[in-house]
This record gives C-alpha cells, structure tokens and sequence, in this order.
C-alpha cells in the first residue's frame, strides 16, 4: 500500500507542482492518476521512487516512510516505465532487461537467463534479444521496457505515460497486455496518463487530477462515469458527449444504442440484470 | 631510396622512441580529462572556470614550455620526461572540452530513466554517461592523438630522440632523404594510430553502426498512416 499524506512540491523556481496531495494507493490493484498536462501527475509519480522528494508531507510504503529509504535502493525495488521507454541505447535488449538484476548484484548468468524468460513473459520473442533498442519498432521498445521493469520481480510498478508514444492499434494491444500480466502478476501498478479511455481501461481507481495535482474525483471507473463530481469531472471524461452519451433507438424490433453524435454504439441485449446494461459491437 | 634501406635500423629505432614519447600523452591526456571534463559538465560554475583554464592550457607556447616545465616539476633540462608533461598538458586541454560535450551529448530521457531504475551516481557515470558519449570522445581522441604524435617531433630540438630527430640530422648534415623520412614516418605513425583508435572504437561502440541502418528503414515507414 502506498500513501499519500498531505504531501506538496514546490519546485526551486516557485512552481507549486503539487498542492496538499493525500491518498491511499491499496496494493495489487491498478491505481490510474489521469489529468491534462502540467497537473503534476508525473511529479506525484517521481515521489513514489524519490526521483523527486516532496517538499511538505510524507509518503508511506506498507507503512514506512520512504524519506527514511536509501533513494538508490528504493528505485531497485520499484519497477519504472515511462514513455519512449528510456532503455539504454548501447545495450541489447536481453542486457537491458537485466540491468537492474545486475545492479543489485545477481550473477550474470542468472540474470540473462532470467531476463530472457521475461521476454516471454511480455509477448516478445527471444529472437530480439541481442538486437538493440533502436532496431526494435515503437511498440517492441514498450514492451521491453515493461520487462525491465519487471525484471526485479518488484511489488510496485511506476508507469508514466507508457503507451503514450505509440499509434492506436499497438496501444490497444499493449493495454491488453498489461490488462493479462496485471491478472496474473497482482502488482501494485500506479500508472499516469493523460487519456480517459486508457484510464478507465486499466484502472481500479481513477484519480482525476486538476492544476497542482488537485484531486477531483477518486473512484472505479463506473462510480466516475455514473457519478461525475462536478462539472470539471464530467467535461473532462466526456459525459456530456460523444460516444459516452448514449441512449436507446428502436430499430426492427431491437434496441440500439445511439450515441450524441448519431453514431451506433451497439445493440441492447435483453437478458442483463436491472439497472444493467451490456453493449456488444 | 637507398639511404632508406641503410638506415632501416635507425628509422625503426626513432619510431619506437617516437611512439613511448606520444601513446603515453594520449592515454595520460584522455584520463585527466575525465573527471575534469565531469566536472565542467555537471555544475555550472565549475564549467566556465574549467573550460576557459584549459583553454589558456593550449595556448602556452610550446618553448617557453619546455623551459619553465623542469623548474616547476624538477625534471633536468633534456630530460624526455618534459616533452611528455608538455604533451599531456596539450592533450588535456583539448580533451577536457571533449569530455565535458560529450558528456553533455547524453540524452537527458535516457540517463533520468537511468536514474529511476537505480543506477547511482558512480555506476551512471561509468555504465551509462561514460559509454554514450563514447563516438564523442572518440572523435576527440583522434584529434589529441594526430596532434599529439605531429607535436612529439619537437623533442628534437630539447633532446629527446624521436622521428623528429631525423629532420634534425638531416638537415645538419644536409641529407634529404633523411629529412623527408622523417615527415613521411611520422604522417604514417599518426595515421597507423589514428586507424587503430577507429578500431577500437569499433569493438567499443559496437551499438553505433546498428542506428544508420534502421533510421533508413523508419523513414520509408514513416508515411504509412493507418487509417480506420
Ligand atoms: N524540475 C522542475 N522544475 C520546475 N518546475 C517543474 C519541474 N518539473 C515539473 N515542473 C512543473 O510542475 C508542474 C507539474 O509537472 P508534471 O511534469 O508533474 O506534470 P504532468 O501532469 O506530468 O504533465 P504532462 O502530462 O505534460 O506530462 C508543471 O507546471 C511543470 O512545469
Ligand atoms: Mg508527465
């Protein structure tokens, strides 16, 4: 479990990044921090492995503080993923995938042997192994950037913006992917991202954040859509329009889901509980 | 010609003495640089004061060098000693600024990921920083290894044998074969190291000759938009 309390970022030149933040991040559950750019969601994300140490408030891990850890070792232990995967371009990818295991000094052999497994793990074929980063695609580079930081079989996994740089259709697949590891792996993942579908994708919680990571609405993606918070929230997700505004049509003695924009969503299929509304494409 | 095949002998023994007089420059000037150029590139008030002191370095001339330079390290006049400091000290000037671009030359995305997967500061220098800026350094140890090799034959003139004696002998006892022996040897010495760090090179940065090939490639793939 990870906690929040009451924690502020002011960065050196003045800029209140984050703002008498407070929450609880449960463990082995997907919590997603979503919010427009500049809302401090990577900032909160660097606390967790103190790329970035907050300047008022503290931040728990399982109960401890972590301004007690060693910064080095914590970052060990956590897992990170970001965009554009930061691997290291002069290492192969098995050596890359086995980066950390050897900082925290598991013998080489092991450790390749391991990172290859991990290769599976993540979809990826141990054919790219010895290839280089720059000579894997958009989507390959993600992946082997998820099995790194997975490598060190961590509790928690840091992902800021992981999918952000590759086109819709590896996205959704990527997604996929990390919608199976989560079910098999239980990680405590905290992932931020600044797309709404993407965060009631994957999230447990979702935590939409405003200007200096003001909280505007907690909650499971159903909560958040049934239940906007206020006006910001339901603008931001969308509720208002598109292809979340949905109602009913009668077509041919069926009824069909109609979005605002006119758009078929889908068919209403008869037999779902009250109050309980399937949509198949 | 035939002075060449007489003096076989002697123009390999210069050679020698020509390459224990500028590889140990090369490699001295190289590992001073290092934690020099760290510094110059990691606070900002070290990197003015550093880059403009080896600035100066370089412009030292290089006779008055060679005089003042055993008073102040207790070396004797015609010792080789001198002509190896005076090189080093040259190599350093012009690697310091090397190492601190090159170091400088790191993508900011990759070492802040380095960082946040748990390479401290020491290990990110040597596993990440140090190696990345490898094709800068290398370009720049070329540079002090032809200069350095092309500035050794000045030993000459304060005693200490190298390829630049034979310029020297020759032109006393007017011999212009000998002189041109010279010059030719030691443009051969300085390409022969030059080829040889290129080499090096090669086996060190072996990532370096992968990229070229697949930029080709993203381009043609580039303007295929996928569209729904
Ligand atoms: N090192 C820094 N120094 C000064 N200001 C900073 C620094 N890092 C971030 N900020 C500022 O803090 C605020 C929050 O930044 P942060 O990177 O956390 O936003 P974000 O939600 O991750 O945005 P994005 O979606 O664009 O990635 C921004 O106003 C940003 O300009
Ligand atoms: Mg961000």
């Amino acid at each position: 479990m990870i906690e929040f309390r009451s924690v502020s970022k002011q960065f050196p030149d003045g800029t209140l990044a984050v703002d008498d933040f407070s929450l609880t991040l449960p463990s082995h559950r997907t919590t997603v921090l979503v919010g427009s750019s500049g809302s401090g969601k990577t900032t909160l994300l660097r606390m967790i492995n103190r790329m970035v140490d907050p300047t008022a408030g503290s931040i728990e891990i399982d109960g401890v503080d972590i301004a007690s850890l060693e910064p080095v070792k914590l970052r060990r232990s956590i897992g990170y993923v970001m965009q554009n995967s930061g691997l290291l371009p002069h290492r192969k990818v098995v050596d890359n995938v086995a980066t950390v295991p050897l900082l925290r000094g598991v013998p080489r052999k092991k450790a390749r042997a391991d990172a290859l497994a991990m290769l599976d793990t993540v979809g990826l074929d141990r054919a790219l192994a010895d290839r280089y980063p720059s000579q894997l695609s958009g989507g390959q580079q993600q992946r082997v950037g998820v099995a790194r930081g997975l490598a060190v079989n961590p509790n928690i996994l840091l992902m800021d913006e992981p999918f952000g740089a590759v086109d819709p259709i590896v996205r959704a697949e990527l997604q996929q992917e990390l919608i199976r590891l989560q079910t098999e792996l239980g990680k405590t993942v905290v992932f931020v991202t600044h797309d709404v579908d993407e965060a009631f994708l994957l999230g447990d919680q979702v935590v939409i954040l405003q200007e200096g990571g003001r909280i505007a609405q907690i909650g499971s993606p159903a909560d958040i859509l049934a239940h906007p918070a206020n006006d910001f929230v339901a603008s931001f997700i969308g509720a208002d329009r598109g292809k979340r505004v949905l109602h009913v049509e009668r077509h041919d003695g069926r009824d069909v889901l109609v979005d605002s924009d006119g758009r078929l969503a889908g068919v209403l299929v008869g037999d779902s509980a009250p109050g309980q509304v399937g949509v198949s494409r | 010609m035939t002075w060449v095949w007489a003096n076989l002998d002697l123009i390999w023994d210069r050679t020698l003495d020509h390459l224990i007089l500028s590889v140990p420059p090369i490699i001295l000037s190289f590992v001073i640089a290092l934690p020099l150029g760290w510094l110059a590139n990691r606070f900002r008030f070290s990197r003015g004061a550093i880059l403009t002191a080896s600035g100066l370095l370089y412009a030292i001339p290089s006779f008055p060098m060679f005089i003042v330079l055993p008073a102040l390290v207790g070396t004797t006049l015609r010792s080789p000693l001198n002509l190896v400091i005076a090189l080093t000290i040259y190599g350093v000037a012009l690697m310091v600024r090397v190492v601190a671009d090159g170091l400088a030359s790191v993508d900011a995305d990759v070492q802040r990921s380095a960082v946040a997967i748990g390479f401290s500061a020491w290990t990110n220098f040597w596993q990440v920083e140090l190696p990345l800026s490898g094709p800068v350094l290398l370009a720049g140890l070329r540079v002090v290894a032809v200069s350095t090799v092309s500035l050794a034959t000045v030993g000459a003139v304060i005693g200490a044998q190298s390829l630049g004696s034979l310029f020297t002998d020759g032109f006393q006892r007017g011999i212009q074969a000998e002189i041109i022996t010279g010059i030719v040897a030691t443009v051969l010495l300085a390409l022969l190291l030059d080829g040889a760090l290129v080499a090096a090179g090669r086996l060190a940065l072996p990532w370096t000759r992968v990229r070229k090939a697949v930029k080709a490639d993203a381009r043609l793939r580039l303007p295929v938009e996928v569209t729904p």
